[in-house]
């Protein structure tokens, strides 16, 4: 990597095809990128970490109402999530794998692998929320227990059902927007690994989108203990 | 005037650096080329009109509610209920004037508009390291603009720039638009935190260590990290507030199951250390503002840039200060006065160490300068009222009167909007290629510094006697302060307003800017003004720090100017 540093003026363009103008080498492209990433995972850190003291407090004043509405979700569902959503982690992982031996196929498959899973994700995702929307089991105002006592589920929960399920939607729905953002962006990705863009020495955007999808999955392996598996 | 860069013009451009070069305004024409430009220095300058024209959008609001606390001066008891508008109507005055100014002015204004601009520079970079994530960013501050004001025509919003709940999540004020439009400039100030961070780390000149890092860097380095780290807080707690009033979801409406006290620690988690995003960046300004005056090595180099830091960390715990009356427990009352002192303490070595500067230093007094005084004279009271309000046994007779008015007006609009205006001064021949005319820079300075201590002395006197913020009308017993203070308040307008007068005068036909009008030692001054399009002619080289002035020849009693 090293030969590309050498100085250049503001004159003589002496860059290397990826190198943005306004960089002296590669390395401190991609340096600055990788930085800028882990930067913005903080930041995501910290917004999700707004929700889970909202949890932690909605579980203390009320840990009957989690101990019984939790009942009302279905780990197995919530389980096999889990496991897609770890093997994408892998086959991201793969993917990053591929553009540091230059292997064009196994990152392009690779995403591909991840795409299917994050929306195999989405899918069991979305059979979860119909099943809640068709019982009424619904955030807030719309929370409605006789709804779903009449489905045959037993709603009749101590304390603030309403706020427990507030909760799950909102957590796993803004986890699942980032699923849903993570996907759009792989298949970016798609695009310019067709187009030849990542090769060794130039991947730190495929990375970087790994970077993120693994944060993504790290957070659901907090929330589904927290909201599937209350004791 | 000597420099101890050495620049390394070997390129072609050497020959051509006559002036024949266009600058970064005229590179490119038209109004396509603003709005997709991704030059640092164009977006730094795109903040900065955006930036002036909210404060005077928030200016005017601030004067509407004055006028109002005039109260009835003509004609009948000074009890009577409304005479310029109906209490409704002032609360989303107020409202109005404080999310416009915290969100779209204070916030963003010298880390947006001079940060963007200089940073780069005073790194002796080409840009900043993501320019087009910092367009977007542009955009981002734009559309969060429009929420904020389109919730004006929709309503307002009546809660003050808290949006304390259980109020805010059931009034019948717009107030979903107003948070989102809060919500998304968070976003773009998280994106330009992240930018600044990487470019401080990543694009320094050969020769740039940290320890010659100019001190507003250093501040714009701190001040990142706490947009980085506690923005996206403030950001979850207005989202789920909007999702509060939309499906009453139950987080912070005692009334659904929530906590109300929840939504003040998550709001304060951010907006206190969201104090300091505004004050450092005008710390840092005035490191470099006077050490270049002063001609002087700065005093305490590294205490002060130490401490930027040190307030960064120890200001994100110390929220609860806010909280004292709100029922939290005593314990953790007395733990959060304890640690507001101590954030005191690096925020008092700055002070002492610009003092010491300025002790035995050549001073030039321009019009920066004036404005730094100001800075340091009205800063001083705010940050000692700040003890005061921090002391639990007095807080609990201060806390929402008019002291807390006084006291953020002063750290706020006499600290940051003074340091802002002056840094304008200091570096609008850079950015313009254009002097500013100093006579009318010194009037202004006196006018805003007179005005605000008349509007804003007058408040820590209403405060103490007991008149509470946030009334549209009072006591007869408050009328004659209230009446000085507004008076104060036209003063202050009028400073502001001259200022105003003599930049466009300045961009009309202003005498052109040499390079480096002020002699500072910084990366900045040496590049054109207005600066070329890639800042410098070739990779600038750094030998050493920014301060190291000649030693002052105290016997020589006359000194130059420039
Ligand atoms: C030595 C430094 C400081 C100390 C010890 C301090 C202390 C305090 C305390 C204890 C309060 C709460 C008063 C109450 O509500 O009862 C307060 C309010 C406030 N301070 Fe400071 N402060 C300091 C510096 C600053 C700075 C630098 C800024 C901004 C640039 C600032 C902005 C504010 C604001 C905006 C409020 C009131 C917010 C509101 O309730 O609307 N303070 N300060
Ligand atoms: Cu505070």
């Amino acid at each position: 990597m090293g030969q590309q540093s050498s100085h250049s003026t503001a004159a003589g363009h002496n860059h290397p095809k990826y190198l943005a103008h306004h960089f002296e080498s590669m390395e401190q492209q991609n340096s600055s990128g990788k930085l800028g990433m882990w930067l913005f995972l903080g930041q995501e850190v910290l917004f999700f970490s707004g929700l889970f003291l909202m949890y932690v407090l909605a579980r203390m004043f009320y840990p009957d109402t989690f101990l019984a509405a939790h009942e009302l979700l279905d780990w197995k569902l919530g389980a096999l999530n889990t496991i897609f959503l770890l093997t994408s982690s892998l086959t991201m992982a793969l993917a990053v794998r591929g553009a540091q031996v230059n292997s064009q196929p196994q990152m392009y498959w690779n995403i591909v692998a991840t795409i299917v899973l994050g929306g195999a994700f989405m899918v069991v995702k979305y059979i979860e929320y119909s099943h809640k929307f068709h019982d009424g089991l619904l955030p807030g105002h719309f929370f409605d227990a006789a709804k779903a006592m009449h489905n045959g589920v037993p709603a009749n929960i101590p304390g603030a059902p309403a706020v427990f399920f507030a909760i799950y939607f909102i957590m796993t729905g803004t986890h699942g927007l980032h699923v849903l953002i993570g996907m759009g962006l792989m298949l970016w990705l798609l695009v310019r690994i067709k187009r030849g863009d990542f090769n060794s020495e130039n991947h730190v955007y495929l990375e970087n989108v790994g970077l993120y999808w693994h944060i993504v999955d790290l957070i659901w392996i907090f929330l589904f203990p927290l909201l599937y598996l209350v004791r | 005037m000597e420099s101890n860069h050495n620049n390394v013009p070997q390129s072609a451009h050497a020959a051509s650096a006559g002036g024949a070069e266009p600058n970064y305004i005229n590179a490119h024409k038209g109004i396509w080329s603003w709005m997709t430009t991704v030059d640092h220095k164009r977006l730094g300058l795109m903040y900065l009109v955006g930036v002036l024209t909210f404060f005077g959008l928030g200016g005017i609001f601030a004067l509407l509610v004055r006028t109002q606390l005039l109260g009835p001066i003509f004609g009948g008891a000074s009890g009577k209920q409304e005479w310029l508008f109906s209490g409704d109507t002032y609360n989303k005055l107020f409202t109005l004037h404080g999310a416009v100014m915290v969100f779209l002015v204070i916030i963003p204004s010298i880390p947006a508009s001079l940060g963007n601009f200089f940073l780069p520079l005073m790194l002796g970079a080409k840009d900043v390291a993501f320019p087009k994530l910092n367009l977007m960013s542009f955009y981002v501050y734009v559309l969060g603009g429009i929420f904020l004001l389109f919730s004006i025509f929709t309503g307002a919003v009546d809660t003050g720039w808290t949006f304390y709940t259980p109020y805010s999540s059931t009034t019948s004020t717009s107030v979903v638009s107003a948070v989102m439009g809060v919500f998304i400039l968070g976003f773009s100030s998280i994106l330009t935190g992240v930018n600044f961070i990487v470019t401080i780390h990543k694009m320094r000149a050969p020769g740039l260590t940290w320890v010659r890092l100019p001190l507003f860097v250093w501040a714009q380095y701190a001040t990142s990290l706490i947009q980085v780290l506690a923005t996206p807080v403030l950001a979850i707690t207005l989202m789920l507030l909007a999702i509060e009033r939309t499906m009453g979801i139950g987080i912070f409406d005692a009334k659904l199951g929530g906590d109300p006290v929840l939504f003040q620690h998550f709001f304060w988690f951010y907006s206190h250390p969201a104090v300091y995003i505004m004050i450092l960046p005008a710390f840092g300004v005035i490191s470099e503002i006077i050490t270049i005056n002063s001609r002087k090595q700065i005093f305490g180099y590294k205490a002060i840039a130490m401490s930027s830091v040190a307030i960064a960390v120890i200001g994100f715990l110390v929220w609860g200060h806010h909280m004292f009356t709100s029922g939290q427990s005593e314990l953790a009352s007395a733990v959060f006065s304890f640690l507001t002192f101590a954030v005191a303490i690096p925020t008092a070595i700055k002070t002492f160490s610009w003092v010491a500067t300025m002790y035995g230093g050549s001073l030039r007094m321009n019009s920066a300068m004036w404005y730094a005084q100001a800075f340091l004279f009205l800063f001083t009271i705010g940050g000692l009222t700040g003890l005061f309000l921090g002391t639990l046994s007095v807080d609990i007779h201060l806390h929402d009167t008019y002291f807390v008015v006084a006291h953020f007006h002063y750290v706020m609009m006499g600290g940051t909007m003074t340091a802002f205006v002056g840094a304008l001064h200091h570096w609008w021949p850079k950015m313009t290629g254009r002097m500013l005319n100093e006579f009318w820079g010194k009037v202004s300075c006196f006018f805003v510094f007179v005005g605000f201590n008349v509007t804003f002395f007058s408040q820590f006197l209403l405060g103490t006697k007991g008149m509470p913020r946030r009334y549209a009308n009072y006591l007869p017993e408050f009328q004659t302060w209230h009446q000085i203070s507004t008076i104060g308040s036209y003063l202050l307008g009028l400073g502001f307003f001259i200022t105003l007068i003599y930049m466009i005068q300045s961009l009309i036909n202003g005498e052109k800017a040499p390079k480096n009008p002020w002699g500072g030692l910084s990366l900045e001054w040496e590049t054109d003004s207005p600066p070329i399009e890639h800042n410098f002619h070739g990779q600038p080289v750094v030998n050493n720090g920014p301060y190291e002035f000649p030693e002052i020849d105290h016997s020589k009693s006359n000194r130059g100017g420039h």
